[in-house]
């Protein structure tokens, strides 16, 4: 999707492939056709970091939301596949925009109380970058959520320690982010993000640890660019487009993907 | 034609209160949200008698826009209240991104909005809202007038499916509009039909309009005059009717001139048959601590601003 229209941001997706499948596939409980935008009785998700739209999308396409082919449409005029997630054009599966950072939380937030005041007993899962916990709002809506219970929220961090300027720990150092969280009333799960199994057992102990009086966080430890040797741990690849000769490589190390993006 | 003998006054932020607790009582899906200003909003009712649907954001209001974004997404009606510089200004990203993009049915309801939230000064006396929030696509933007017209716009934004901006404010004002008004979004109201000039005013100054109309009436002059409570969608129709007899207008907002009501007539003015306007409005300027009378008058915003902005653009027009 990105090398076809040499846009759009590979790292941070590849990075979160094993969450979103994970998710998606084994973790929450949805209709995808007819989309319901009020998700009623339905799992939400929320991808606050918005600019990884590419494995959102593709994971959207293969949960059976839209057509595997419009993936190709990505980024291109008149596509209901913007840059950053959006409601405007009807793609099913969004239900916000996102990719001006920080907001994602706030509204997830919401989500999850508008399911309390429905008695929706199903649960609200957002992603975040760790970068993007440099905004403000997202603090607000951390303070917000402990103080009032949200407890049918999962945040997910996907901390890959890397943004546009270079890593989060020589840009603003996330230090102790466990114990930020904590102070601030949410339970704190570790799990690694590159890891399948690892992934799913992280989500399901999140589930477990739902629904008890406070707001649960995994703080997910990924690899940018995972799964292919010239993108990994490197911030250069957040928002720049491979080649062919890199796109060939690329899933020559990646065999399963091959004609499917 | 209105009388200038009215003794009620009301702040319109009260007949918000009224309108929220009524709709409330009328609709489960309503749900409120506000930032550490209950009762400057006057909120206190419907949080008393809907504690559950009754959310304190703190002072947060990043957080709280986007909360409401997410509540709509859920199938509520959220209403957000806070001070009328912390609904726009502050939070303009999040309006834009969460709220205006998402087509989320957020009601933004905004208090102390203009000169007349007075003594606090110029930190809190926003005077660029309505021109933040018209800019927005997707976006309805409403200021009303009194008490009246602020409880009637309150319940009728909720059976608008979409982001709405309400602008009211803090200082009691007359009453003068009907108590059981049906509110129509986009639709002038004309006050009193006349024939030498337009006035077209919305908010705090229609009160302000009437005391010039009959000042202007008094010396000779047939004045139209016009309420705007919907800013946008704007009632083109009426003001194309009315500027078609009238030949010249006379806009009046407690707003800054840059962007808006009196600039967005002009547009529609320029796009069909130009006329000569004149604005009632600060120019190009902040406020300060004050009266709110002080403040009107001392900012160009007072009745005689009105009856002399009227001189001015009748002599344009004859000129």
């Amino acid at each position: 999707m990105v090398h076809n229209v040499q846009s759009g941001h590979p790292g941070g997706s590849l990075g979160c492939a094993e969450f979103f499948t994970v998710l998606y596939h084994r973790i929450m409980e949805y209709t995808p056709k007819p989309f319901s935008m009020e998700g009623k009785n339905e799992d939400v998700f929320i991808l606050s970091n918005g600019h990884i739209s590419p494995v959102f999308y593709s994971t959207l396409a293969h949960a059976g939301f839209f057509d595997k082919e419009e993936l190709n449409t990505f980024r291109k005029i008149d596509s209901r596949l913007q840059g950053h997630p959006a409601t405007e054009e009807g793609l099913p599966g969004i239900r916000v925009a996102t990719g001006s950072l920080g907001q994602g939380l706030s509204v997830a937030v919401g989500i999850a109380l508008s399911k309390k005041l429905n008695n929706d007993p199903k649960s609200v899962f957002v992603l975040m970058g760790d970068g993007e916990l440099e905004e403000g709002q997202n603090w607000e809506a951390i303070m917000f959520a402990a103080h009032n219970k949200v407890d049918n929220l999962i945040a997910t961090v996907d901390f890959n320690g890397q943004q546009i300027d270079g890593s989060t720990e020589e840009i603003m150092g996330l230090t102790e982010l466990r114990s930020k969280f904590e102070a601030f009333g949410w339970y704190v799960l570790d799990m690694k993000g590159n890891d399948i199994d690892a992934v799913y057992h992280g989500l399901v102990s999140a589930m477990d640890e739902s629904r008890q009086g406070r707001p649960v966080v995994i703080l997910m430890k990924t690899e940018m660019g995972h799964g292919v040797d010239f993108m990994m741990g490197s911030h250069e690849w957040h928002g720049i487009a491979p080649n062919d000769e890199q796109l060939a490589s690329a899933l020559a190390q990646n065999p399963e993907t091959l004609g499917d993006y | 034609m209105v009388t200038l003998d009215i003794t009620e006054k009301k702040d319109t932020r009260s007949g918000f209160g009224a309108g929220l607790l009524e709709l409330g009582r009328n609709n489960s899906e309503v749900v409120a949200l506000c930032a550490d200003l209950t009762g400057s909003l006057k909120m206190d009712a419907f949080k008393k008698e809907f504690p559950e649907r009754f959310f304190q954001a703190g002072i947060a209001e990043a957080n709280m826009i986007g909360m409401a974004a997410g509540l709509a997404t859920g199938g509520k009606i959220p209403f957000t209240g806070t001070f009328a510089n912390f609904s726009t200004g502050r939070v303009y990203d999040q309006i834009r991104q969460s709220v205006a993009y998402s087509e989320k049915n957020v009601k933004i309801c905004a208090s102390h909005a203009g000169l007349t939230l007075g003594e606090d000064g110029a930190t809190h006396q926003i005077l660029e809202d309505l021109g933040m929030m018209k800019m927005l696509p997707n976006m309805v933007v409403i200021n009303p007038c009194d008490y009246n017209q602020t409880k009637a716009a309150t319940i009728a934004i909720a059976a608008h499916h979409g982001p709405v901006y309400l602008r009211f404010g803090r200082p009691k004002w007359p009453v003068f509009t009907d108590p059981n008004q049906k509110f129509e979004i986009g639709k002038a109201w004309t006050i009193q039909e006349g024939t030498d000039v337009t006035i077209i005013a919305t908010g705090h100054l229609v009160w302000k309009s009437i005391e010039a109309a009959h000042a202007l009436a008094a010396a000779g002059i047939s004045v139209e005059l016009i309420n705007i409570h919907t800013i946008k969608p704007l009632d083109e129709e009426a003001v194309l009717r009315s500027v078609a007899k009238t030949g010249c207008v006379v806009t009046a907002e407690e707003h800054q001139r840059n962007g808006g009501l009196g600039e967005s007539i002009c547009g529609l003015l320029s796009r069909n048959k130009p006329a000569p306007v004149e604005f009632v409005a600060v120019n190009d300027s902040f406020g300060e601590s004050g009266t709110p009378e002080e403040l009107l008058d001392k900012y160009g915003l007072g009745t005689q601003n009105i009856v002399d902005a009227v001189h001015k653009v009748i002599a344009r027009k004859n000129g």
